[in-house]
């Protein structure tokens, strides 16, 4: 069967690892210890070189490519996931690469790993069998690992990457172990076979499906499976916090979308209602766990939780509409991502702690990051104008479509409540110093790169939230092509 | 031939004005309130070029823009204005240029004030030209965090800080609209199937009436919608957060807010409730009549309280509000007329209420009614204002507030009598505290630390000037406001007609609302 392995078909992948191999290279070349801006530029570079190649290869006839029969698909359900790896991996190494340098003893591996991570989510958004979906999940999660623990001089990141190592290892037992009661029941690994499987309605076939269910929410940190979350989004250096809220999420996301609907779309009533409960416990636990916060990448681990759940609501409505509206909401979510840790990453690198008392009086000399902070904030809150408020639209407009009103309802009414913690960082930037109050009054310098792409990310959000015929025609079209 | 967009000239202008404010540099405030001021002119003046000019005989929506925005969703920006709309569109643009005045003498962050400010009154007057529910809601939406900056910096923390006022204001508009988000979803998800779905308001109404929307998910949809308009209109047990609110905030938020925010929430319990879901409407009609008399009785009993003048009028916005409740209640013809009317009055009285408190809280540092004593001696402009707004509040016959007020009982008594009579004892306690407040803050005896406190002046007067045009206008000839108000309302009628004797709840029979919609 050779005509079936289309290399072309993993061009984009193949040109990460190249990359990651020049970058790699690169590192050793250079003087130890000395600057490692350029590999941040390189990788830069070649990034965006691959980003032209993942858009080029979108398909806008609703053809799907394959590799190696099939394991491995090439549709535009994955291509549209890579391309938001890529951009959230642009916008990173791009904004962070000031804060690599200051921040990262090592910052050569920084890049390789960071491409390696990148490499493991693009395989993960392609997987269409058992194994593939283990390769990928695994070299994405074991690069986190590394990249959550990289500060090895500082207590905190490596005690958040032996926690995220320790849980991580575990849900990865969990999953294999569901994976292997899985291909018992229904002996295949492929996602079709398993789906027309009768093995997998027997008791051990529906425990391994819960079981791997559990290995996903490990990965969207859904509640009671989030207790690494709050630890390591504190510990990790804020990029990569950045990363784990928003590519990671959204590899398991895609990755959770293709299991339930490629696999298990005979389950569809079991898997409802799984998710539909766990979308609550996360929404409500995730936001009021939220509340109380003073450190605001602790805090956006427990909104990440929540955010979670506002997805899982689109995913149990298991509709067309429901998918789009995942898709449209993973998309803003990276932006407003983008946006919030530009400011968090310098007010870490420059303040040392980015927390409510770092940020006191922040629109008072510095603007310019306090709004970055401010809209992404606002976007995770779903406040209008920014498309946050739109993405929550489709999210509990697709549920209510569902008959998930309640799902909807407690929702609606929790993602409202989450706006009182935004808010108090919101308020700590903006407020006048009380009597006797001494306020930090040293600028917030970002580098010029950081503006420009909280610049960018601040436009994608409102104009998003203004006019969103664009990305929501785009998610349309790919969840058409891809049914 | 394409008209002239004059609608979107109004939403347009405040946010033009905002943005060219947000990039002029720090130094020149004065322009900054030149311009706001100037933008609210421009407003103001097509508004009432607008008023004059509605064709009150054709009724219906009028100036009507429409372009397709998100097309899978059927989300338009369609703009348009009725016989409702419109009065409450004067009375925002009459707000929001009585706020900019009363801004005047803002130094303190001014270009982040008056960005804010226009922002706020941007959304405010946009939700009432909305002909499409996801902008309005977009709209209502937008202005919560403004608002809550506003009352964040430039607010006083007299009884709790400003901070937590505001947050409780802020918390409690957004988990309301979260009610109002899930009603309408729900029956925007009914009245269409998938793929030919809109948010237009007249769409929504003929499928309802043609009986698309079943009659369980009416009276569900209308409960959701309740809560959230409620907390919007500090209907009882929601409205806690107003008193608070309204007092941290400084003179223009509580204006708008008071004024005009509060108002969304009886607008669209009309334009949503009432012509989308008039089954829903008269099942729930006998609760808001209960919650409506509460707001009336107990909240005046608790103005009757306070001594701090801010309170006080607070919470006589929120028993006031009762009354609007009670007309909308009713779902008769007249009383939902003098409901509109209400808001529209009140909305300028307690604007000008606010706006002369505020002018004597910044020049005093006072505003309890243990503090201040015979204000009529040194400032005939704030005691005309006080009296103006005063007498408007206990509705005295020939200021705008009497003929709604009366409309609302004419129209409430057919159908909850008893309710009705109690409500108009609820003025006699309004009567006790103005009067009580009125006679000690302007006619006390003068005393020393007054001597020689400067009036209103120049541009301190505008806020008076305007919203006593209107308050005595509109009193003296009421038709000039009741007959565009009439226009509009006048639609609703079949919709009565068609509900008239459909179920109420009730304690003593359950009501089968899943068993398709009463003959």
């Amino acid at each position: 069967m050779m005509e079936a392995m289309h290399f072309s078909a993993i061009a984009v992948e193949i040109a990460i690892a190249v990359l990651m191999l020049i970058v790699l290279l690169l590192d050793l070349l250079m003087k130890r210890g000395g600057r490692r801006i350029l590999l941040a530029y390189v990788t830069e570079i070649g990034l965006v070189a691959i980003l032209w190649l993942t858009v080029s290869m979108y398909p806008t006839d609703g053809s799907s490519q394959s590799f190696y029969q099939g394991i491995y698909s090439v549709d535009a359900y994955s291509i549209f996931f890579k391309l938001l790896f890529l951009l959230g991996m642009i916008f990173t190494v791009f904004y962070a690469a000031g804060y690599v340098e200051r921040m990262v003893k090592n910052a050569g591996e920084f890049y390789a790993l960071l491409l390696s991570a990148l490499l493991g989510m693009c395989v993960l958004a392609s997987a269409n069998d058992l194994v593939t979906l283990f390769v990928g999940l695994e070299l994405m999660t074991i690069s986190f690992y590394i990249l959550v623990a990289i500060q090895t001089d500082n207590a905190f990141s490596t005690e958040a990457g032996v926690k995220y190592l320790i849980f991580g290892s575990g849900a990865t037992g969990v999953l294999l172990y569901g994976m292997s009661l899985v291909y018992g029941m229904t002996g295949s690994l492929f996602f079709a076979e398993i789906a027309h499987s009768p093995g997998l309605f027997l008791g051990l076939g529906l425990a391994g499906m819960v079981l791997m269910l559990s290995g996903f929410f490990f990965k969207l940190s859904v509640i009671p499976f989030h207790l690494w979350a709050p630890d390591v989004y504190e510990g990790a250096p804020a990029p990569v916090t950045a990363l784990l809220a928003m590519c990671s999420k959204a590899a398991g996301i895609a990755i959770l979308l293709r299991v339930l609907f490629a696999a298990f779309p005979m389950a569809t009533t079991l898997w409802v209602q799984i998710l539909a409960i766990f979308a609550c416990i996360s929404m409500v636990g995730g936001n009021i766990m939220a509340f109380r916060q003073s450190n605001i990448k602790r805090m956006l681990a427990y909104s990440s939780i929540a955010q979670a759940g506002y997805m899982m609501c689109a995913m149990a409505a298991a509709s067309a509409t429901g998918l789009r509206s995942v898709l449209f909401y993973a998309t803003i979510y990276l932006f407003a991502n983008i946006a919030a840790f530009v400011t968090v990453a310098y007010l870490e690198d420059q303040r040392g702690e980015a927390d409510l008392y770092n940020v006191r009086g922040l629109a008072h000399h510095s603007l310019l990051p306090a709004g970055f902070l401010m809209l992404g904030l606002l976007t995770m809150a779903g406040i209008p104008p920014t498309g946050g408020f739109i993405g929550k639209f489709y999210i509990f407009t697709a549920a209510v479509d569902a008959g998930l009103l309640w799902l909807a309802a407690v929702g609606f009414v929790v993602s409202m409540m989450s706006v009182y913690y935004y808010l108090i960082v919101i308020r700590e930037m903006f407020r006048d110093p009380e009597e006797g109050e001494v306020m930090n009054e040293h600028r917030l310098r970002l580098p010029f790169a950081a503006t420009v792409t909280g610049l960018v990310a601040v436009f994608f959000v409102l104009v998003l939230g203004i006019w969103a015929q664009p990305l929501s025609f785009l998610a349309d079209f790919t969840i058409f092509q891809s049914l | 031939m394409i008209s002239f967009p004059i609608l979107s000239v109004i939403l347009l202008t405040p946010l033009v004005a905002g943005a060219i404010i947000a990039v002029l540099p720090k130094r020149f405030h004065e322009t900054m309130r030149q311009l706001a001021a100037l933008s609210m002119i421009i407003v103001m003046l097509l508004v009432l070029f607008l008023y004059v000019d509605y064709d009150t005989a054709a009724g219906g929506m009028q100036y009507t823009e429409y372009v397709p925005w998100i097309a899978d969703l059927g989300v338009a920006y369609s703009l348009g204005i009725d016989g409702i709309s419109l009065p409450l569109l004067l009375l925002s643009s009459a707000v929001g240029l009585a706020a900019v005045f009363s801004s005047w003498h803002i130094e303190h962050r001014t270009k982040e004030y008056f960005v804010l400010l226009l922002l706020l009154i941007a959304g405010i007057s946009g939700a009432f030209l909305a002909r499409d529910l996801f902008l309005f809601l977009l709209l209502t939406e937008m202005v919560v965090v403004p608002a809550y900056i506003m009352v964040l910096i430039w607010g006083s923390s007299e009884r709790i800080p400003k901070s937590e006022a505001a947050m409780k204001m802020t918390i409690f508009l957004l988990v309301g609209s979260a009610f109002m988000l899930v009603g309408v979803i729900l029956l925007y998800v009914y009245a269409f199937p998938d793929g030919a779905r809109t948010f237009d308001v007249t769409a929504l109404s003929m499928s309802s009436v043609s009986g698309n929307i079943p009659y369980g998910v009416q009276v569900i949809a209308f409960l959701l919608l309740l809560v959230g308009f409620g907390s919007h209109l500090s209907m009882f047990p929601f409205h806690i957060w107003s008193p608070d609110g309204y007092s941290a905030a400084p003179t223009a938020v509580s204006m708008l807010n008071a004024g005009v925010l509060k108002k969304l929430g009886g607008y669209a319990l009309i334009r949503i409730g009432f012509f989308i879901l008039p089954f829903g409407a008269k099942f729930w009609a006998p609760v808001i009549a209960i919650l409506a008399t509460i707001n009336v009785v107990y909240a005046s009993y608790v103005a009757l309280a306070q001594k701090d003048i801010k309170y006080m009028i607070s919470y006589s916005s929120v028993s006031h509000m009762g009354y609007v409740l009670l007309g909308l209640a009713a779902l008769n013809v007249v009383s939902v007329t003098g409901a509109v009317a209400y808001m529209v009055a009140h909305g300028i009285m307690i604007a000008l209420f606010f706006s002369q408190v505020g002018y004597v809280y910044d020049k005093t540092d006072a505003r309890s009614t243990d503090d201040l004593w015979g204000l009529a001696h040194y400032m005939p402009y704030i005691t005309t204002g006080f009296m103006l707004a005063g007498l408007c509040a206990l509705g005295l016959p020939g200021l705008i507030g009497f003929i709604p007020e009366f409309t609302i009982f004419v129209g409430s008594f057919s159908q909850f009598p008893v309710l009705t009579v109690i409500s108009v004892f609820g003025i006699i306690f309004t009567a006790f505290y103005v009067l009580r407040m009125l006679a000690k803050v302007l006619f006390g005896k003068r005393i020393e630390k007054f001597e020689g406190i400067k009036d209103e002046r120049h541009a301190d007067v505008v806020p008076l000037a305007v919203l006593g045009v209107f308050l005595v206008g509109f009193g003296v000839f009421p038709s000039l406001l009741m007959d565009t108000i009439n226009s509009g309302v006048a639609p609703l009628s079949p919709l009565f007609d068609l509900v008239k004797d459909a179920p109420m709840i009730s304690l003593f029979q359950g009501v089968d609302i899943w068993g398709g919609i009463p003959k």
